[in-house]
């Protein structure tokens, strides 16, 4: 078991047995079930939307050359500069370029998933930058230096109580039980930094080809304080966010909010196309987006598993799905977590070392079910599963499942197996549990039943010589 | 090879393989492609007055404050009781017909941000006065632009923020609004636009709401004739 | 059994080629597809003449319904795999979708919940003929659970592959199980059965688990 793997299972160990957290989990997602169902009922009809987005996605990512040119060529037309990033590797490299030939002494930062997957901060902060998270959430786990719980919702893991204490403790406030108080705590601080700072970073939820634009999606403002304030603005953009017409925000904008957050749509929903322009009182002197590849580019090569790409990154999935509300956010230790993540996990950062997240699945299905561009989530981990075990089968499960083949081929076998089961049966009961229970993976937290004294086959026989 | 040739080659070479089109998955007929959503999103009204009501009912629900008034003499009484009521000291606008009506009518110190502005300056404004591109019923949506916004700041730096707009900019629902601007601008786009949904919030302590997380943390709309 | 004593109440012939042995999911699951295409063909034969297969389970309903045709995919079998998908259902689904049968006779005193299995609600998006066919069985009182459609856990070799998640999950639907009040618990997966049977035990709970088919049996 590889590294990854193993602190897969430690962590999920804790987090399965922290019933405190457990309990917040389902207290937090409570209230968005609930206002999500609202909203879809709002929709004429919710299916026909999914069915539209998952159209409209699948136009634009199997004909991703295409409107990322279109969408270049746009945007340059307005000034704005576009770096294309094969990796990780070169976007880092040209921020940081970015921020040097500005002489940048204090850079903002809004919510961006894509700058986590190239661990970003990190790499301007080793060059000697301030990176200073906007986002409430984000800004939270920063003081806390831990990644992001979830992809909409970094911080849905703590309480008042330990925000109230974080606050008190890096930032000497006061302490306070009321969330509003610990927002404005927040806010004060961040007022300066929008105003001081001299470059901007963010994401973008959508990169329209049509028009030449990036759409960025939030509720709290701090994305277009990034953006409006200082005099450079780099938006990091994964090559697959692409859409090909501005008309098709109109339904991408309302179902990522009801999806993502339950709400009917999100507060603020802002398309740049360029920096300042002639006239304009405010905005950036240069804009940049980085457009990056990071692997995206092979996912794409693999044709069954292409749709993952149409992920809008809405965390849907995540909220549906039962691992990831028991073992946290933080077991998945990569950028993606839940679904979606140990679907792309192992195409971005290598099968063979991530193929653990497709196999801690029960295959529930609830994933697919909710995803609002219709991705076949729970049948891509069962493909994870089957390229892992292609590309190097593991000697002792192949024995087992040969073993597996040859009882289910003779059914002479598979009755004297269910024969010797059911004899062993009361011997298992002395050992159960302990090191030699075979069956101890289950028995140590499960009973076990009692085999049926005759099996279905006996008793059919039994019925029929009278 | 650029960047840009690397990466266009490893998608015309990974798209050499098609995938499925989802319309054929579900082992049902093909569906045939229905480019516009008004089928699926929620209805937007027909008449501008269910439009109107429309946009009340979500704006509210929004969190935003939303009056209808029969004269720019009323919105002008209106936003003197909002100043009054909060306080104002300074506000910060741009210049536009329906701005310079009503700012001139408060009489308070002003930051026009058409020409810059200090930040600083915009940023000690109790209020903004602003116009918009259009309102959407479908959602309570104010759309607003660099131009018809006074730049990108000035809705979303101070805490209060007051929209004007006319009747005749009621928009049913987002594709609506997005034709508008789109025929509006003809391809020489603003570079920033911005559907604005109700005051500023966060529901990231708890997932409990709370308004004016880092933009206003109030948001009024004035319906004019 | 039970089953068997449903489909005959109503009228119909049933036959159990008892050379059967399983649909081949384990190793499907666990992504070693050729082995379990070797399993499948073996049960493709045996169901070959058959004019219509019943499955006690959504898994397996599952596997065979929707699975068999991904498996052999582009493989020369193809159309046999398609072709034993057509003839196969799940048994609620066969009664109230096949069979129009909402009524079956049965009675049974007691209140009861009853724990929606994934293969059945979401590979082959049975999520009303249960229902349906327990609102009609007399004396039976149906509540619903909060966490109705929320996987159990079991999850096939999941289970012990990742017995803390899959525990934990089980601990949850047994949670809302016991905020029904309800003595029973139905399915008509019998994994799903033996999971909650197993987290129920452990936690010493009254609760009883059945078998939709079971409880349909009664008279």
């Amino acid at each position: 078991m590889n590294v990854y793997a193993k602190e897969f299972n430690a962590s999920a160990c804790r987090y399965t047995a922290d019933l405190r957290h457990r309990d917040l989990i389902q207290k937090a997602l409570a209230g968005y079930y609930a206002k999500r169902d609202e909203f879809k009922g709002r929709f004429q009809s919710w299916s026909g939307a999914r069915d539209l987005a998952a159209e409209i996605k699948w136009e634009a990512v199997n004909h991703l050359d295409r409107y990322l040119d279109e969408f270049v060529s746009r945007l340059e037309a307005r000034g704005a500069k576009v770096f294309w990033a094969p990796g990780a590797q070169e976007a880092q490299d040209y921020i940081v370029g970015v921020a040097r030939q500005h002489k940048v002494r204090a850079i903002i930062k809004s919510k961006s998933m894509t700058a986590e997957e190239i661990h970003l901060n990190e790499a301007l902060e080793k060059k000697g930058f301030e990176v200073a998270e906007s986002d409430l959430g984000e800004y939270i786990v920063q003081l806390r230096k831990e990644p992001p719980y979830h992809l909409v919702f970094p911080a849905m893991h703590l309480t008042r109580q330990q925000i109230s204490d974080l606050f008190h403790d890096k930032l000497n406030s006061e302490p306070t039980n009321n969330p509003e108080d610990l927002t404005m705590i927040a806010r004060r601080i961040m007022r300066r930094k929008y105003c001081e700072a001299d470059m901007g970073i963010s994401g973008a939820n959508f990169a329209i080809a049509e028009t030449g634009m990036i759409s960025i999606t939030e509720n709290e403002g701090n994305a277009r304080l990034t953006t409006s304030l200082p005099k450079v603005h780099v938006a990091l953009v994964g090559i697959e966010k692409v859409l090909p017409k501005l008309s098709d925000l109109a339904l991408f904008l309302p179902m990522l909010a009801t999806a993502g957050a339950g709400q009917s749509i999100t507060c603020y929903n802002t398309l740049y196309g360029g920096p300042r322009q002639p006239g304009e009182p405010d905005g950036p002197e240069e804009f940049h987006v980085v457009l990056l590849d990071n692997h995206r580019t092979e996912l794409l090569a693999d044709a069954e598993q292409r749709d993952a790409l149409h992920c809008i990154r809405c965390g849907a999935c995540l909220n549906v799905c039962p691992i990831f509300k028991n073992v946290g956010g933080h077991s998945y230790g990569t950028t993606y977590q839940g679904p979606i993540g140990s679907v792309i996990t192992p195409h971005l950062r290598g099968l063979q070392d991530w193929k653990h997240l497709s196999q801690a699945s029960s295959l529930c299905g609830a994933c697919t079910e909710t995803c609002p561009v219709k991705i076949n989530l729970h049948h891509h981990l069962l493909h994870n599963r089957r390229n892992a075990v292609r590309a190097r089968p593991a000697f002792l499960e192949k024995l087992i499942q040969s073993g597996f083949v040859l009882l289910m081929r003779r059914p002479a076998f598979y009755q004297l197996a269910a024969r010797v089961g059911r004899i062993a049966q009361p011997l298992q009961r002395l050992i159960r549990g302990t090191f030699f229970d075979p069956l101890r993976a289950w028995t140590k937290t499960r009973s076990f039943p009692p085999l049926a004294k005759k099996s279905f086959r006996e008793l059919w026989r039994e019925r029929k010589t009278p | 090879m650029t960047n840009r040739e690397i990466i266009l080659g490893r998608i015309s070479e990974a798209l050499k393989v098609a995938a499925p089109h989802p319309a054929l998955q579900d082992n049902a007929a093909p569906v045939p492609v229905v480019s516009s959503p008004e089928k699926w999103l929620p209805p937007a009204g027909a008449t501008l007055e269910e439009q109107v009501e429309l946009f009340r009912q979500n704006a509210e629900a929004l969190m935003a404050e939303f009056r209808a008034c029969a004269t720019v003499s009323e919105a002008i009484q209106y936003v003197k009781t909002l100043a009054a009521a909060g306080g104002w000291k300074k506000i910060g606008r741009h210049r536009g017909e329906l701005t310079d009506s009503v700012a001139h009518e408060l009489g308070l110190a002003e930051v026009q941000t058409d020409r810059g502005y200090a930040v600083d300056d915009l940023e000690s404004c109790d209020a903004a006065l602003t116009e918009c591109e259009a309102l959407v019923a479908q959602t309570g949506s104010v759309l607003v632009s660099a131009p018809s916004a006074g730049g990108r700041a000035l809705s979303v730096l101070p805490p209060h923020h007051v929209v004007l707009a006319r009747r005749n900019q009621m928009e049913p629902d987002l594709t609506a609004a997005l034709q508008r601007v789109q025929q509006k601008f003809q391809n020489k786009f603003p570079s920033f636009l911005s559907f604005i949904s109700g005051p500023s919030r966060t529901g990231d302590i708890e997932r409990i709401l709370v308004l004016g997380a880092h933009g206003p943390k109030k948001l009024t709309i004035l319906l004019l004739p | 059994m039970s089953i068997v004593q449903v489909l005959e109440r109503l009228g119909h012939t049933v036959d159990y080629p008892e050379a059967q042995t399983c649909c081949g999911q384990p190793p499907f699951n666990s992504g070693y597809w050729d082995e379990a295409r070797t399993v499948a063909e073996r049960q493709m034969a045996i169901f070959r003449y058959a004019e219509t297969v019943v499955i006690a389970s959504g898994s397996c309903g599952a596997m065979v319904k929707v699975f068999y045709p991904e498996l052999f995919h582009g493989h020369p079998r193809e159309a046999e795999a398609k072709a034993l998908a057509a003839k196969t259902f799940e048994f609620s689904d066969f009664l109230v979708n096949q069979l129009g049968v909402l009524d079956v006779g049965a009675q049974f005193r007691g209140r009861a919940t009853f724990h929606d299995g994934c293969h059945s609600l979401r590979e082959l998006g049975s999520k009303k003929p249960p229902r349906q066919l327990l609102q009609h069985v007399q004396g039976l009182e149906l509540v619903e659970m909060k966490e109705a459609e929320t996987c159990c856990g079991f999850g096939g070799l999941f289970a012990v592959k990742f017995p803390m998640i899959s525990t934990a999950m089980g601990e949850v639907k047994c949670a809302s199980i016991a905020d029904t009040g309800a003595d029973y618990v139905i399915s008509n997966d019998s994994s799903c059965l033996m999971q909650i049977r197993g987290v129920l035990d452990r936690q010493r709970k009254p609760v009883k688990t059945l078998h939709l088919a079971e409880v349909l049996a009664q008279t």
